[in-house]
């Protein structure tokens, strides 16, 4: 029964008053200064050209986006795979250890999770310092020795794997205690039926487990490549997509072009294009909720 | 032997795990000789709190920490009120619309952020605020919204509406059944949203970076920590303690709260 009362538009007014303001009306300015001409003097003074697709071209026909994006992509998928990887991992483990052990590895996630980007990404950057840190001493300790006093953050590879090291270390709690918390609603029966049956492991994992959990791999997979993609704090604060442009993504790329070149109007255009690629990786997952 | 290498597993996820963070804790409370040493130490042998004075006592630090405070929590505030109004609209009520607004969020749960920075910029200064904390806690406000209603919504969707009918069969008005009998259950799913809020405004970085560039006094906590690096260099206790004092906040909270962290994933997740 729908009611005819003015409550329930009431109750969303200032939800849809927030989202027009904040964030329907940038994202449409966005789109427009996209294909404007906007540098720093019509940021100061208005009164922006159109130009169509002009910073679009210039984009499309440079070398660097083209570079950048298949970066971005690399970043994510080996981010993503690692991060889905390994939670499942975890999250099948869970439930299989004792109660301490299990109560001690949940907080332990829950404390990286909580740690706040910049200060975990401060705390990568002592980890991994050349004379000081404690990587480079555990590596020589371990027999590696052409790590005394190597320095990270001078390699682009390098800086690179930090930072997968770093972003996959803060994501996996998230989706570990998710997954675990799936798990936990499925019927006990049902793995022991799978168990007399004679499942193995690995397939009582594929018959039952990935079945049952299947909507919440597809969420869990769609949000993290959209955050891994997105990622900005991390990669800026520690490298600001150096050295070279060894580690810059889509998004530090939108920032550096808007922010150190002044060009508002690419830097718009580069973040369209992200948004663009990343409603082509949500449109799957908008699908599943628009269904349910 | 399934058993020792299961339990041998977990003891290393554990300790990667914990590592960093106690690692964090460790070196801020070391005297300046051993964090310096050649064969590090993993106990504390004569902790010091001579890095937390050095870090308390740098310029700013007090008034960077009210402020990261004053918007996280002001706008965690604002999102939790505005978001259980909505939240409750699409729960409870049928209207026209409901599904279009209902699809709206969860586009909006996605919105691309970073695309923003220039035209929240120039909204800002167009409304004369820049360097100013109310903008900072309007955008953190509709940064955390969309998913403030959504995981809501999953949780108000999990008490039985007869609860409330019940209640106003015995007399009270709908306003007063909601917040007697619906909101103190609801009370684990408000802790959950507000957690994740809470950690989401607290990190912020990319916009104060954008809104705040004359008046200093309005940098947030994220902001001093990442140019604490460059103004104390090399002093890694000092930057470790400023680091801990940047993440003690949600730490506690975090643990605090822990127990009602995984249904509300589900809640928000699963129900959608």
């Amino acid at each position: 029964m729908r009611t005819r009362s003015p409550w329930p538009y009431l109750l969303i007014a200032p939800t849809v008053a927030g989202g027009a303001f904040l964030l329907l009306y940038p994202l449409l300015k966005a789109t427009v200064i996209s294909f404007q001409h906007f540098r720093m003097g019509e940021l100061i003074r208005g009164g922006a050209a159109f130009v169509g697709l002009e910073n679009y071209v210039e984009l499309l026909s440079g070398e660097e986006f083209w570079q950048v994006l298949a970066r971005t992509l690399a970043w994510t998928a080996i981010n993503v795979v690692l991060i889905v990887g390994l939670a499942t991992g975890i999250a099948l483990m869970l439930p299989r250890l004792r109660r301490g052990l299990r109560l001690a590895l949940m907080s332990a996630l829950a404390l990286a999770w909580a740690t706040p980007i910049i200060a975990a990404t401060t705390i990568f950057q002592w980890l991994f310092q050349s004379e000081l840190g404690v990587v480079n001493w555990l590596l020589v300790t371990l027999g590696f020795d052409s790590f005394r006093g190597y320095t990270w953050f001078a390699d682009g590879t390098a800086t690179f794997a930090v930072l997968v090291i770093l972003v996959v270390w803060q994501s996996v709690p998230f989706a570990a205690l998710t997954l675990y918390a799936g798990l936990t609603t499925i019927p006990v029966e049902l793995f022991e039926s799978a168990r007399i049956d004679g499942g193995t492991g690995w397939q009582v994992f594929w018959k039952v487990t990935f079945p049952m959990l299947r909507q919440l791999f597809a969420l869990i997979t769609s949000l993290e490549v959209i955050w891994v993609a997105k990622c900005f704090p991390q990669i800026w604060v520690l490298s600001q997509g150096g050295p070279g442009d060894a580690t810059t993504t889509l998004p530090v790329y939108a920032f550096k072009v808007a922010r150190v070149l002044h060009r508002y109007d690419l830097g718009s255009a580069v973040a369209m294009l992200t948004v663009v690629l990343l409603a082509i990786a949500l449109v799957a997952n908008l699908r599943r909720m628009v269904r349910s | 032997m399934r058993r020792l290498l299961l339990n041998a597993s977990a003891v290393a996820v554990l300790i990667v795990t914990i590592f960093p963070v106690y690692w964090m804790f460790l070196t801020a409370f070391k005297p300046t000789r051993d964090i310096q040493s050649d064969t590090p130490t993993f106990w504390p042998a004569s902790p010091t709190l001579d890095h937390f004075v050095t870090a308390v006592n740098a310029p700013g630090f007090w008034t960077y920490w009210l402020n990261s405070l004053l918007v996280t929590a002001g706008a965690v505030l604002i999102a939790l009120l505005v978001a259980l109004m909505a939240a409750f609209a699409v729960a409870r009520m049928r209207w026209r619309g409901r599904g279009a607004f209902v699809v709206a969020v969860f586009a909006a749960q996605m919105a691309p952020w970073e695309a923003l920075l220039v035209p929240v910029f120039i909204i800002a200064r167009d409304t004369d605020l820049l360097d100013s904390l109310a903008m900072l806690t309007g955008v953190y406000f509709m940064i955390t919204l969309p998913f403030t209603i959504v995981t809501l919504r999953g949780f108000l969707a999990a008490i039985p509406p007869e609860l409330e009918e019940a209640a106003q069969v015995d007399g009270c008005s709908r306003l007063v059944a909601f917040r007697r009998v619906v909101f103190p259950l609801l009370a684990p799913g408000l802790m959950a949203t507000s957690l994740f809020g809470f950690i989401t405004a607290w990190n912020e970085f990319a916009f104060v970076n954008v809104l705040i560039i004359k008046d200093q006094d309005k940098r947030t906590l994220p902001v001093w920590l990442s140019s604490f690096r460059d103004v104390f260099g090399t002093d890694w206790g000092a930057t470790m303690a400023a680091a801990s004092l940047f993440a003690l906040p949600v730490l506690l909270l975090f643990l605090f709260l822990q127990r009602h962290v995984g249904t509300g994933m589900t809640a928000g997740a699963v129900k959608g």
